[in-house]
């Protein structure tokens, strides 16, 4: 019989501890499927963050590093810049990279460091309870913001990737989403050729920005989650090529 | 370089980091260190390695925890106000097993304080800093050859133990001029780096990691790093002692101020008080067997430091009560002069004729 779908082989095999209808697996696959096509994984160092994927070393089978929260850019920096045949990449979320982070992913854009960035946006804490994030959608409603988030009390949703787009240092930042299959499959063109440029030698910093749903924290079943992020979240947050 | 050469405190530690092999220098300005990056943005270039000026300490600590994982040698430098905000990643470093080096030249705090000499980070250093059971070496230079002396030991203390090292001086040293040589002293048989994150070419994954989740396993983790802890303590204190065999009072001093004591100490012997002194090296592991012994023959114990107290604390856990122990000190960038000293030792002598 001929095998048609196997399992990459930089993801182990093991049950995750991701919750049901989470994004996180999904975008472990597709990182780990790059991996493997580009031939990557004997010179690739992952970043793990802190918040639900800070586990992520136990299902990518590669070199990886756990950070403190936010800091990743910069422990990425300290990487390639003293190991630049090295592919690095950091894998964080939103309350990691857009909030307690913010310095280190524009300065490390800034800089143009090459290096290649993965960031989950679920609009929302996760592991610490489902709390406002920085992307957490207006009117949402989240353990801090029982009565929605209101943009006078709690401001906007923060747009990174438009935000990192404007440096000159950042060459390639492209939004995708994990709520459609055929979505999916542009969210695995778009990280193959995030890793794609940094393993070509390209001068700057590239970084995927994947919507992901997080039915626990947004408390919806999957399938909800999955409508909110159709009629909801894709309007803040719409998807494409910003940039590269 | 074997030549004596006359160089500041501040650029002749960059050269001997660069001689011990750094492969890479994170940091951000702050006085009074400032001629330790400037000096490096040159050199290290010229050397073909790294050096990058951060946007903050926050970025400086990580990417030396980031450098430090893949088993290059690295550093960062700082002043107080910097190293307070490195605490986390040291946390983080030392959590996680990584070598690195941090030097702090101090100044005058708590908050912004000011840029004068000061050894108010004593406590911070040594305790640890950051949150979670954790120590690092700690080591208090008290000249500029002595500085350059150490930097290859801080390194090789880092890689030999999988510990962040802490080179803990003071603006004086920093800033201050001296003669130095550059030796190339023999260096230590070092672990190899298996644990380093290269690429996991041909080999199973490497993880570096301070969470552990499993029920009891930070717990060991925490025993392991106590048992590595007490392996250092037994090994590695360095101390200098000076004329205690005959001496009626000990005065401790580390740093710059051990070199005020000297001072007042040679001027106290000449007029005849019986007085002699000791030096820690290591500030951690703290010198407490060498204080310990000198505190059965000798009665009364002096501390001078530039704050308001905090080796002393260690001074009187090693003397455990058998002797008096007093102390003179100059927070927030106030330097004791010779004079000052003496006039404390020739006090406690006459205290000591009155008890008589």
């Amino acid at each position: 019989m001929q095998k048609v779908f196997t399992k990459p082989q930089s993801l182990k095999d093991c049950t995750t501890h991701y919750c049901p209808g989470c994004g996180h697996g999904i975008a472990h696959r597709l990182i780990a499927e790059t991996i493997d096509e580009l031939g990557l994984r004997g010179r690739t160092i992952g970043i793990a963050p802190v918040g639900c994927a800070v586990l992520a070393y136990d299902y990518l089978d590669m070199d990886m590093i756990e950070v403190a929260h936010g800091r990743a850019p910069a422990v990425a920096t300290g990487m390639k810049r003293t190991n630049p045949d090295k592919i690095i990449f950091s894998y964080q979320g939103d309350g990691d990279l857009a909030a307690i982070g913010t310095g280190e992913i524009i300065h490390a854009a800034h800089r143009g460091e090459q290096i290649t960035v993965i960031f989950i946006n679920n609009a929302v804490f996760g592991m610490t309870g489902g709390q406002m994030a920085p992307t957490t959608l207006l009117g949402q409603v989240t353990t801090t913001t029982p009565l929605g988030r209101d943009p006078l009390k709690q401001g906007y949703p923060l747009q990174v990737s438009e935000l990192l787009a404007m440096l000159p240092g950042a060459i390639y930042i492209e939004r995708c989403s994990l709520h459609k299959p055929a979505l999916i499959r542009n969210a695995k063109k778009a990280v193959k050729h995030a890793f794609q440029l940094q393993a070509d030698g390209a001068k700057g910093l590239s970084l995927v920005e994947l919507l992901s749903p997080c039915p626990t924290a947004w408390r919806m079943t999957p399938t909800k989650a999955i409508e909110w992020m159709e009629n909801e979240m894709i309007k803040i947050f719409p998807l494409g090529r910003l940039k590269g | 370089m074997s030549e004596r050469i006359l160089m500041c405190g501040n650029e002749a530690l960059a050269e001997s980091a660069i001689i011990a092999g750094l492969d890479a220098y994170f940091g951000y300005p702050i006085t009074p260190q400032n001629e330790i990056p400037e000096y490096m943005s040159k050199r290290m270039p010229e050397e073909g390695r790294v050096f990058l000026q951060c946007e903050s300490e926050l970025a400086s600590i990580n990417m030396v925890y980031g450098a430090a994982a893949t088993g290059k040698r690295v550093m960062t430098t700082s002043s107080s106000p910097g190293i307070s905000l490195m605490q986390e990643g040291i946390s983080y470093l030392a959590g996680a097993e990584l070598p690195s080096v941090i030097v702090n030249i101090m100044r005058g705090g708590p908050g912004l304080g000011n840029i004068a000499p000061a050894q108010g980070d004593y406590f911070q250093a040594t305790r640890g800093g950051g949150h979670g059971d954790y120590r690092t070496i700690v080591l208090g230079p008290s000249s500029v050859q002595e500085l350059v002396d150490c930097m290859p030991l801080a390194f090789d203390l880092a890689d030999q133990y999988r510990i962040p090292v802490l080179v803990l001086a003071d603006g004086i040293i920093g800033q201050m001029m001296e003669p130095v040589v550059f030796n190339k002293k023999p260096r230590r048989k070092l672990p190899p780096k298996d644990w380093a994150l290269t690429g996991a070419d041909g080999r199973e994954q490497n993880i570096v990691r301070s969470l552990w989740l499993k029920e009891g396993a930070v717990e060991q983790h925490n025993y392991d790093l106590q048992a590595k802890y007490r392996e250092i303590e037994k090994n590695e204190v360095l101390c200098e002692q000076y004329e205690v065999d005959d001496a009626e009072i000990v005065v401790i001093a580390y740093g710059i101020a051990a070199r005020i004591v000297q001072g007042a100490v040679n001027k106290a012997r000449q007029e005849g008080i019986k007085v002699g002194w000791i030096r820690p090296i290591t500030l951690w592991p703290f010198p407490t067997e060498q204080i310990s012994k000198a505190a059965k023959d000798f009665k009364i114990f002096l501390t001078i430091e530039l704050s308001c107290g905090q080796m002393v604390d260690d001074v009187k856990l090693a003397v455990a009560g058998k002797v008096p122990v007093q102390f003179y000190g100059r927070p927030g960038g106030g330097v004791p002069t010779v004079e000052q000293v003496l006039d404390k030792i020739r006090q406690l002598t006459l205290r000591q004729e009155n008890v008589i």
